[in-house]
């Protein structure tokens, strides 16, 4: 072990230290384009996600653009059928498995975690790295689908037995079958990623009671990701095999059960929603704190309700299917559930206004964001308690009502906070502040644009029109509210548009941020911006929930860790003790190479069952190839060594 | 071609708008739906209330601290009081949010026993069938030739009981009348019951409500709800056997639909044609729509739907019968004939 000269955290990391330089050297990651496939540090694959994931928002809203174009009028002759349900099952397909999950829980969560940890790196990078290019690679499977008119055209839920052999023949519904299996083997490659570094890579001092909040969720989805993820994957290979290879799972006709699919695919897609929702809270409760000035108010309740969410979440998928007319008593039981999760939610809620209550609001342009999603999600949460009712619940099912009910929770509980997050965390991963003004025009062309969209769909809702449906007729008398609905389109895309050009324009021409521009309380800002590729010069220790605010300015830095080559710290997941030390496995090909092949096979078995065995030897080859042993084992800390100064 | 689309421009434009308030979930016309209508809007009033209280609590905690300031400001001491009445806020507001959702999951299940409690000993039965993309409408009777069928219009007594057998020949279809009661899956390999009773006369507007395929927007249904006579004689009437052709035109159109693809697929009672794969049509003519509520039942909209089905409902199982103009005048009287 290197000897250690005692440090203190306060010292200024310029980057020009003789010790910057030497971990700079060492964690470097390779140039040039092979270096590029090469990269696994979390920060730039953590940008990667959520860049991705947001082309493919935008795709997925000029997807939505047209669709409320469609509808625009009765008997519209833009799309016939054949193409609006590719459409409106791309549009959701894309926001929820490209876009909504890959942005809000691997992006956010990739780039976020390590740095808030204080760990130089994620757990199991190379397996980060892995999921990044399989998700890409669903991506592209689903998107080349749609390009080459075979895209999905089942719903985004895919339901048998319309999208069993009978009913769907064609690739359609293949395509979207394998899509699932590539996103979700990348969720939940990442959810152990991002499990394992917040249970063993958190800096020495921060147990479980003193982690941020963000990282209590962050902890709570990957491990809901974990249960729920296996669901939808049996759902859709068990789908798969029916159309493959002649199974009769799904086939009533050869005593196949059509819920059992339901039940699969709810089990996952409710726990999704909390998935999907949860990293948004985090990021509110974050700037909740940093914006009111003070510690926030109820960290107990607050984790307690995250975690609670987490579990309610797994028992309330039924209530997406009260209309297959199941028994009253377990319909009961889930309304009661349903309801349930409005406790802790509501918890949150409550929070979050005593915080702000008690506290000293500075309304800078994240917290603008926040402000909009308490609004936004208030709605979507009270029109979502009328759901779970069962008698409401049977009359408003799968009518605009739902579509305007869900957009509120999906759009106010992930994309107003993720831009609330991105306006925060800009800052600290490009180095510059993106410019407030234009983010206002931003906030409000979008802000307006959405109410008009969706709350005009509450009412085509109770007016009886529904889902899915390509056109209708003019004696229903829906157009007008339809075109009210698609008028807010252009205000949203307005506000896109700004948004976009402030990104362009802040990368290069905006104030230099420095390494804390909003004195927030979370180590990812104790670094320069962005963050130097070793993250931490030294490996820092906390003494309490808010590290940046109430750490004494002679806190002491974790010593011992070697600068020559890449180690990382390993701390036990109760009290964050050091444990041991563990080499980074570095730069690599192989994930690469291995997500290439897995997808091959992937790709394969929508054609052919002999993909698998054919595309088999390549995957194991290729990881041999990533498997195959190097550096040292981990060190183990000697008893009564001291690693921390 | 062109003959055809002026054809259904011009039948599309006789059609009666539909009244607005025959496909509303806020109109109930039947006591299941007054009982929704009625726990909708206990529940609207209450959460408009919390969602008043919260946005006001929002607004005056912003308010009331907002402090501009480009700097971030120093972080506020720990203080003890305000936590405190922080912490008895909070807590009270849970409170209210529990006896509110209790409240709200009571007065959920009272309505739920309310809508399925059914209340009457004779009900009247009937069988529904989803297909793509229409409506099988049975009213099942032990004696097989007492057994009415029809497809897409049902016709029910109003102030009697209805109960409904669900069932579905391929994928899962959704039945929803807004003005008289919450939805029901039509599930292959399950079969289901629920009831419903109509208290005003009239005639509601149903639509498949679970997505079907490429016509899942054109898969409505009416129920015509009718006293308990007029119930009686329809079903009579529907009990007939298809009447016999009396004109040269007409009989010309029942060879017609005999000698054509028609048969492979349509029952009219009383001729060779048998097959169970499009709706019956012996009795065709006193359907106020066809194709599922997309087409008024004219001559013009007839015509041009066989000719064509694929132009209006592009992807219908129905293919395109190209008959000769003499041929499709024929026919379509003789449908015409089919009261």
């Amino acid at each position: 072990m290197a000897v250690a000269e005692p440090i203190l955290a306060n010292d200024q990391d310029t980057g020009q230290s003789e010790l910057a330089q030497r971990l700079a050297r060492t964690w470097s990651q390779p140039k040039g384009l092979w270096g590029w496939f090469c990269n696994t540090h979390h920060t730039d694959i953590g940008i990667r996600f959520m860049v991705t994931a947001f082309i493919f928002f935008l795709l997925g809203g000029v997807l939505a653009a047209m669709i409320r174009l469609q509808l625009i009028r009765p008997e519209n002759s833009l799309m016939g059928p054949d193409l609006y349900n590719q459409v409106f099952t791309m549009h959701g397909s894309t926001m929820i498995f490209l876009f909504a999950v890959p942005m809000m829980f691997q992006g956010f969560g990739v780039y976020i975690v390590p740095l808030m940890c204080g760990a130089r790196n994620i757990a199991f990078p190379r397996l980060n790295a892995f999921s990044y290019y399989l998700y890409v690679g669903g991506a592209l499977v689903l998107w080349g689908g749609l390009l080459t008119n075979t895209g999905p055209d089942v719903g985004w839920f895919a339901y048998v037995p319309l999208s069993g052999p009978a009913y769907s023949p064609g690739h359609r519904a293949d395509i979207w079958s394998q899509m699932i299996t590539f996103t979700e083997v990348s969720a939940l490659g990442v959810a152990i990623c991002l499990a394992t570094t917040i249970l063993r890579h958190r800096a020495p001092g921060m147990t479980l009671n003193r982690m941020p909040i963000l990282l209590w969720e962050k902890l709570v989805i990957s491990i809901a990701v974990i249960f729920a993820m296996p669901a939808v994957m049996v759902a859709s290979g068990l789908l798969l095999l029916d159309r493959l290879v002649g199974t009769h799972f799904f086939n009533p006709a050869e005593g196949g059960d059509v819920l059992l699919y339901q039940h699969l695919f709810w089990f996952f897609g409710h726990p999704e929603v909390y998935i999907i929702f949860l990293p948004g809270a985090a990021i509110v409760s974050t700037l909740v704190e940093c914006f009111s000035r003070r510690r926030i108010f109820g960290y107990t309740p607050i984790v307690v309700s995250v975690v609670a969410t987490g579990f309610i979440g797994f028992s309330v998928w039924v209530h997406h299917m009260f209309a297959t007319g199941l028994p009253q008593l377990s319909q009961s039981f889930f309304t009661a559930a349903s309801l349930m999760i409005v406790i802790p939610t509501g918890t949150q809620f409550f929070c979050w206004v005593a915080t702000l209550w008690y506290g000293r609001l500075q309304l800078r342009l994240p917290m603008l964001w926040c402000l909009g999603f308490f609004f936004v999600f208030l709605i979507g949460g009270l029109s979502g308690v009328m759901l779970a009712s069962v008698p409401v619940d049977l009359q408003v099912h799968d009518t605009y009502f739902v579509v305007a009910h869900f957009h509120y929770v999906l759009i106010g509980g992930a994309l107003f906070p993720m831009f609330a997050g991105i306006y925060f965390w800009f800052p600290k991963m490009t180095g510059r502040m993106a410019n407030a003004t234009l983010g206002k025009w931003h906030f409000w062309l979008f802000f307006i644009g959405f109410n008009i969209t969706f709350f005009t769909l509450h009412f085509l809702g109770l007016r009886g029109m529904p889902r899915r449906v390509y056109t209708y007729g003019p004696d229903m008398h829906w157009q007008g509210l339809n075109v009210l609905a698609s008028s807010g389109v252009i205000f949203m895309t307005a506000g896109l548009l700004v948004f976009l050009v402030n990104v362009f324009r802040s990368v290069r021409v905006g104030g230099i941020a420095g390494n804390s521009p909003w004195g927030d309380a979370g180590l990812e800002w104790s670094m320069s911006s962005p963050p130097p590729p070793y993250n931490f010069l030294h490996v820092p220790t906390v003494s309490g929930r808010d590290p940046l605010w109430e750490d004494p300015p002679d806190q002491p830095v974790v010593v011992g860790l070697r600068d020559d080559i890449r180690e990382t710290l390993v701390t036990h997941s109760l009290d964050a003790d050091p444990q041991h030390k563990d080499e980074d496995p570095g730069p690599s090909i192989w994930p690469f190479l291995s997500a290439l092949t897995v997808s091959a096979a992937f790709v394969g078995s929508i054609f052919t069952p002999w993909a698998v065995p054919i595309g088999a030897p390549p995957v194991i080859a290729t990881l041999i190839g990533w498997l195959w042993p190097r550096g040292q084992s981990p060190t183990p800390r000697q008893t009564g060594e001291s690693w921390v100064h | 071609m062109n003959a055809t689309r002026s054809l259904i421009a011009a039948s599309l434009a006789q059609a009666m708008p539909l009244d607005p308030g025959r496909h509303h979930m806020l109109h109930a016309a039947a006591p299941q739906a007054g009982h929704i209508e009625w726990l909708y809007w206990i529940t609207f009033w209450i959460l408009f209330a919390v969602f008043v209280l919260m946005i006001g609590a929002f607004v005056r905690a912003s308010a009331k601290t907002h402090v501009e300031a480009i700097h971030p400001l120093p972080i506020l001491e720990k203080d003890e009081k305000a936590d405190r009445r922080a912490g008895w806020g909070v807590g009270a507001a849970l409170a209210v949010t529990v006896i509110t959702l209790f409240v709200i999951l009571v007065l959920s299940v009272i309505t739920g026993k309310r809508v399925e409690g059914l209340t009457s000993q004779n009900p009247v039965t009937i069988q529904i069938t989803g297909h793509q993309w229409w409506w099988e409408i049975t009213y099942p009777n032990p004696k097989a030739d007492q057994t009415v069928t029809t497809a897409n219009e049902i016709h029910v007594p109003v102030g009697t009981p209805v109960v409904v057998l669900t069932n579905s020949k391929d994928v899962i279809h959704s039945f929803w009348a807004p003005n008289i009661t919450g939805k029901r899956d039509l599930l292959p390999g399950y079969s289901s019951a629920f009831w419903f009773q109509i208290d005003r006369a009239g005639i509601y507007h149903g639509q498949c409500a679970e997505f079907c395929g490429l016509q899942h927007a054109h898969m409505g249904f009416s129920i015509i709800a009718e006293s308990s006579d007029a119930f009686q004689a329809w079903q009579q009437e529907q009990l007939k056997t298809a009447s016999e052709p009396s004109t040269s035109e007409t009989i010309r159109g029942r060879e017609v639909f005999l000698t054509h693809a028609c048969l492979m697929c349509h029952t009219i009672r009383g001729t060779d044609a048998g097959s169970r794969v499009g709706p019956d049509l012996t009795h065709v003519a006193s359907r106020n729509m066809i194709a599922a509520e997309t087409l008024p039942n004219t001559a013009g909209a007839l015509a041009g739907w066989v000719v064509d089905p694929q132009r209006i409902k592009p992807g219908t199982q129905m293919s395109p019968n190209p008959l000769a103009p003499d041929d499709l005048q024929a026919v379509v009287a003789y449908l015409q004939s089919l009261h």
